[in-house]
């Protein structure tokens, strides 16, 4: 292949010969280790244009969502071309024919769809209805055509939460830069060339799966196509400069987003791939820094204003709609270079131009080979911002190589070389109390899991019930897959991803991703059990509804190895548990110790647990300890969770952490180094994932009315230090009211 | 005796200290001080009898488990308290084995000590001091801490002469630290040492709940806590930055 878009790359490697993406960064990137004074600043054009766009968020606050188009079933090609305003925009493109208007998604579910329409005053169009109830059977339609009843009794009673059969699985990224790189016809050309090699004697199931799918991929690459004509854009042919690579990415991940509703929707790893157009443009003189930055900003302007239709249930599961649009930056390369470029800071610079935002969801890959400059002003944006997470990169290079990204907040997979089959998880706190009450829920007395002898002492003796909560894992792992598998079989069937999976190579490594709920509190009971007295109150019925502690035990979050040692166990057991089972697509399992927010939800469905925990009372956020059992400072923390081991949970350990800019020094010169200083030790300790928070004044204010969220949010008054949640409320609103002094 | 089994009563430790000297710092709260500083927040580390015994041994196994933070930094451990000039063998035996791995150590301290032979020895395996300068002035000195401040001025001193890495800290009370006479006198001792950082630190009352908790009676009671402008007022006498 050549194209006269490809003037003056190096063409070495195989990347013109086939599709590699990564060959064509490793060819023509060029490094950055400087600082971030050559960034610009941000253009009249783009502060315009998100000045209107603020404007209708605040409508969209007001009303819930701005609006929905209840007729047309999103697709790829279904929406007229859309604009918030034609002049200001640098890079176009909505994903309905109106900004912030939402589409209706229904291959996932009709009735989620009814449901969240009727949530905010709307009716979905009876057409649209009779179509997916009388015709058209939907992914949710089929996962409760097969579900069983023990799946259907984890499900009801939470011991399985969260699960993606009403919703979209997301959790997979097309390397959307293919479209760039290549054009479209490319791609098509290549997907062909796959339906030749599926050409096979043997027509088996697998080989007319794979057909049909590649059939639909086919299709909707056809249909990309035809959404940028409606923006005047001919996509077929590759990229010819930064101004086109950065519309022609967008418009890619942009066909994904009105095709699914998934759960995350991530971006990949983008930025220094684009670094290279823009470095070349810039070479030749055909555009400035300023313009550079703008088209950052604009494309960041995009993402910004992704938006789903979500039933309010939803949202008590994952807060605040999210849509995790992650983008990954930084990272070494395998040949020992730095995958910063000027890009990875034109994007941090976003924050700065733009102000902070959720979204994209920026995350760091950390190496403590990063250069210095980049470092600090990773640093820098964090305190600043609390809008940035960081993952080890030293750590998931090794099975990942250096062209890998993060999906929604911990998966890592390579890109258009890896999908994950979204599992949600399993609560192993409640999982716990099953062992002790013989399979019966503790909330409702039913009997969930099949019958076995409960615990009936009066105080729980540790191997007894470290032999029943083994069984009962058995137990849980079993169904688990068994509900994965009919959810992913089914979401595969009526609501494929076609043009996120035709963004992939055709042969791909599949995961099953599963993942823990309740980690910490599961944990600190079993080290109750072990090293205090746990007595049992159980009611008239002989439920085991409550527990005593007598005495003081070793918890989680302290760099304890006593109870440290039981939260490795529990993740190689349960991992060793998911992996004796055959998994859909012979996925490779792994697991996750990650609940975004859905901590409180699940909590909220829990009864009492041996670790004095109350019925009902959320849990801890993801792998952190339960809230304010670590006690030990910030760094102990840190240590409990690194030792977590990574092998046993490559689908990510979260940890989210929050300090104060007076906890990590006096001067911003101080708290950057230390941060820095912070983020280098947390790694090479091996943790895997990190939320950065540094408070500001409104983060204070939401921690006083939410203290739950801020378990270690610590403030440094000379000479000593005090928990925050652990002030009297009228301390909290001096320490905030003096906050707000410095910010006047 | 060996230094791993000298024993020592500490109040707490904290894994993140990032204020307490340069880098990320290792931070030993010690029990027991000879001061009674009126805006004391750390008013539960007065009791030498009190806080719990740790050997050397058993306080460098905690340190080492931060190591990849504190070289990742350049920081170190700090010795803080309480005041840690009051158990001066746990000190020299604990800065004696740190200095064998190689770490950084720091000692935040009044100075209100004559310099024995002992402390000599100890200045001598301390890389930084923060010195605690109550106040330059002697009478407000001894109302706010019932000690004169002369043997501290003398300590800055003599860890000048041994050309120790020192910072000074002052906590700034509105009307009884922050007196502009006070601290233009300040500002002449400082030039006589070589300082590598000065600070104030804001006077505020988080502590106050600490003594309630004792049951022993908050002297400075309603006084205000020190401001942005406070601070800015007393480092424009003080010619800082």
């Amino acid at each position: 292949m050549d194209f006269k878009q490809w003037d003056n790359f190096n063409k070495q490697g195989e990347w013109t010969k086939e599709i590699d993406v990564r060959g064509f960064i490793q060819a023509n990137y060029t490094p950055y280790d400087g600082d971030e004074s050559f960034l610009a600043n941000v253009t009249e054009k783009s502060t315009k244009l998100w000045n209107k766009i603020q404007d209708l968020y605040k409508a969209e606050r007001e009303k819930g969502v701005l609006d929905v188009d209840t007729k047309t079933p999103s697709g790829i090609n279904r929406y007229e071309a859309g604009y918030v305003d034609k002049d200001l925009e640098t890079i176009v493109g909505l994903q309905t024919d109106s900004p912030l208007k939402r589409a209706i998604m229904p291959n996932g579910g009709i009735r989620i769809v009814e449901k969240s329409c009727e949530s905010y005053g709307y009716k979905v169009d009876p057409e649209v209805e009779y179509v997916y109830h009388e015709l058209r059977k939907t992914h949710n339609d089929g996962v409760f055509a097969v579900y069983t009843p023990d799946i259907r009794r984890a499900r009801s009673s939470h011991l399985l939460t969260g699960l993606p059969d009403g919703y979209g699985r997301g959790r997979i990224i097309g390397d959307y830069r293919r479209v760039a790189l290549y054009g479209v016809d490319v791609l098509i050309a290549e997907k062909q060339d796959e339906l030749n090699i599926l050409d096979t004697d043997e027509f088996t199931e697998e080989v007319i799966r794979d057909r049909e799918e590649i059939h639909d991929q086919i299709d909707a690459l056809n249909q990309l196509k035809l959404m940028a004509e409606k923006y005047r854009f001919d996509i077929s042919k590759p990229a010819q400069n930064a101004h086109e690579a950065f519309q022609w990415t967008y418009f890619a991940y942009l066909g994904a987003i009105k095709d699914q509703n998934g759960a995350a929707m991530s971006l990949g790893r983008v930025s220094t791939f684009l670094d290279i157009y823009v470095e070349r443009d810039l070479k030749n003189g055909t555009i400035t820094e300023e313009f550079a930055q703008e088209l950052m900003d604009q494309f960041v302007l995009k993402l910004r204003m992704v938006r789903f239709l979500r039933a309010p249930e939803y949202n008590a599961l994952f807060s605040g709609d999210p849509v995790w649009v992650t983008e990954s930056i930084g990272g070494m390369g395998i040949d020992g270079r730095t995958l910063v470029t000027k890009n990875s800071f034109r994007l941090l610079h976003t924050l700065e131009n733009l102000g902070p935002a959720p979204e994209p969801n920026i995350t760091v890959l950390w190496s403590k080979n990063l250069p210095e400059g980049f470092k600090k002003y990773c640093a820098k944006i964090s305190i600043a911002t609390s809008s940035i997470q960081y993952e080890n990169d030293d750590l998931m290079r090794i099975t990942l190589g250096d062209d890998y990204g993060i999906a929604c907040c911990v998966s890592a997979m390579k890109i258009g070389k890896q999908m994950q089959f979204f599992g949600a998880r399993a609560n192993l706190a409640k999982t716990l109390l099953y062992a002790i009450n013989g399979g019966r829920d503790e909330m409702s007395g039913k009997q969930v899991a099949p019958k076995f002898e409960p615990i009936t002492s009066e105080y729980l003796n540790y191997d007894e019930v470290i032999e029943k909560f083994d069984q009962m894992m058995d137990y849980v792992a079993k169904i688990y897959i068994k509900a994965l598998n009919a959810i992913h079989y089914m979401h595969d069937k009526y609501s494929y991803e076609a043009l996120e999976m035709a963004l992939h190579d055709r042969k791909i490594r599949r995961t099953m991703a599963c993942g823990i709920a309740g980690f910490s509190v599961a944990v600190d009971s079993l080290s109750a059990i072990k090293y205090a007295k746990v007595k049992v109150i159980r009611n008239d019925d002989g439920l085991a509804v409550d527990y005593e502690v007598e005495g003081d035990f070793p918890k989680f979050g302290n760099d304890d190895d006593r109870v440290d040692e039981i939260a490795v166990n529990l993740v190689k057991t349960f991992m060793k548990k998911i992996e004796r089972h055959q998994m859909y697509r012979n996925a490779d399992p792994t697991l996750s110790i990650l609940t975004i927010t859905s901590n409180v939800v699940y909590g909220k469905n829990t009864g009492s647990t041996p670790d004095g925990r109350k019925a009902g009372v959320a849990f801890a956020p993801g792998a952190n300890p339960m809230h304010g059992r670590d006690s030990s400072g910030a760094l102990a923390s840190m240590n409990s969770i690194a030792k977590l081991p990574y092998e046993y949970s490559e689908d990510g350990i979260s940890y989210t952490f929050a300090i104060t800019p007076s906890t990590l020094g006096h001067s911003e010169e101080e708290r950057v180094n230390n941060l820095t200083s912070m983020l280098d030790g947390y790694f090479m300790q091996t943790g895997h994932h990190i939320n950065v928070n540094v408070f500001d004044r409104s983060l204070l204010i939401d921690a006083m009315n939410h203290p739950e969220n801020y378990p270690n949010l610590t403030i440094r008054v000379s000479g000593y230090a005090v928990n925050f949640v652990k002030l009297t409320r009228e301390q909290q609103e001096e320490v905030i009211a003096r906050t707000i002094q410095e910010k006047i | 005796m060996d230094n791993e089994n000298v024993t020592g009563k500490i109040h707490s430790f904290e894994s993140l200290g990032a204020v307490d000297g340069p880098g990320i710092r290792f931070v030993v709260f010690m029990q027991g001080c000879h001061l009674k500083c009126k805006y004391c927040q750390n008013r539960d580390t007065w009791d030498i009898n009190l806080g719990e015994q740790y050997t050397v041994k058993q306080v460098v196994e905690k340190i080492m488990r931060y190591k990849n933070y504190i070289v990742a930094s350049n920081g170190g451990v700090t010795l803080s308290g309480g005041e840690p000039l009051l158990q001066q063998d746990f000190v020299i035996s604990l800065f004696q084995e740190l200095k064998k791995q190689n770490i950084s150590t720091c000692l935040d301290t009044s100075g209100m000590f004559t310099i024995t032979d002992k402390i000599k020895q100890i200045v001598d395996l301390t890389d930084i001091f923060l010195l605690d300068i109550k106040c330059i002035n002697d009478e407000t000195c001894k109302w706010l801490t019932g000690s004169s401040n002369k043997l501290e001025l003398e300590f800055a001193k003599y860890i000048n002469e041994k050309n120790k890495r020192i910072w000074i800290r002052q906590v700034l009370v509105p009307g009884i630290t922050d007196k502009e006479e006070d601290l233009l006198k300040l500002k002449d001792f400082l030039k006589t040492i070589k300082v590598e950082k000065f600070e104030f630190l804001p006077y505020h009352d988080l502590g106050k709940y600490k003594w309630e908790k004792l049951g022993v009676p908050y002297e400075l009671g309603d006084l205000r806590v020190a401001s942005n402008e406070d601070v800015k007022r007393a480092e424009e006498i003080m010619e800082i930055k």
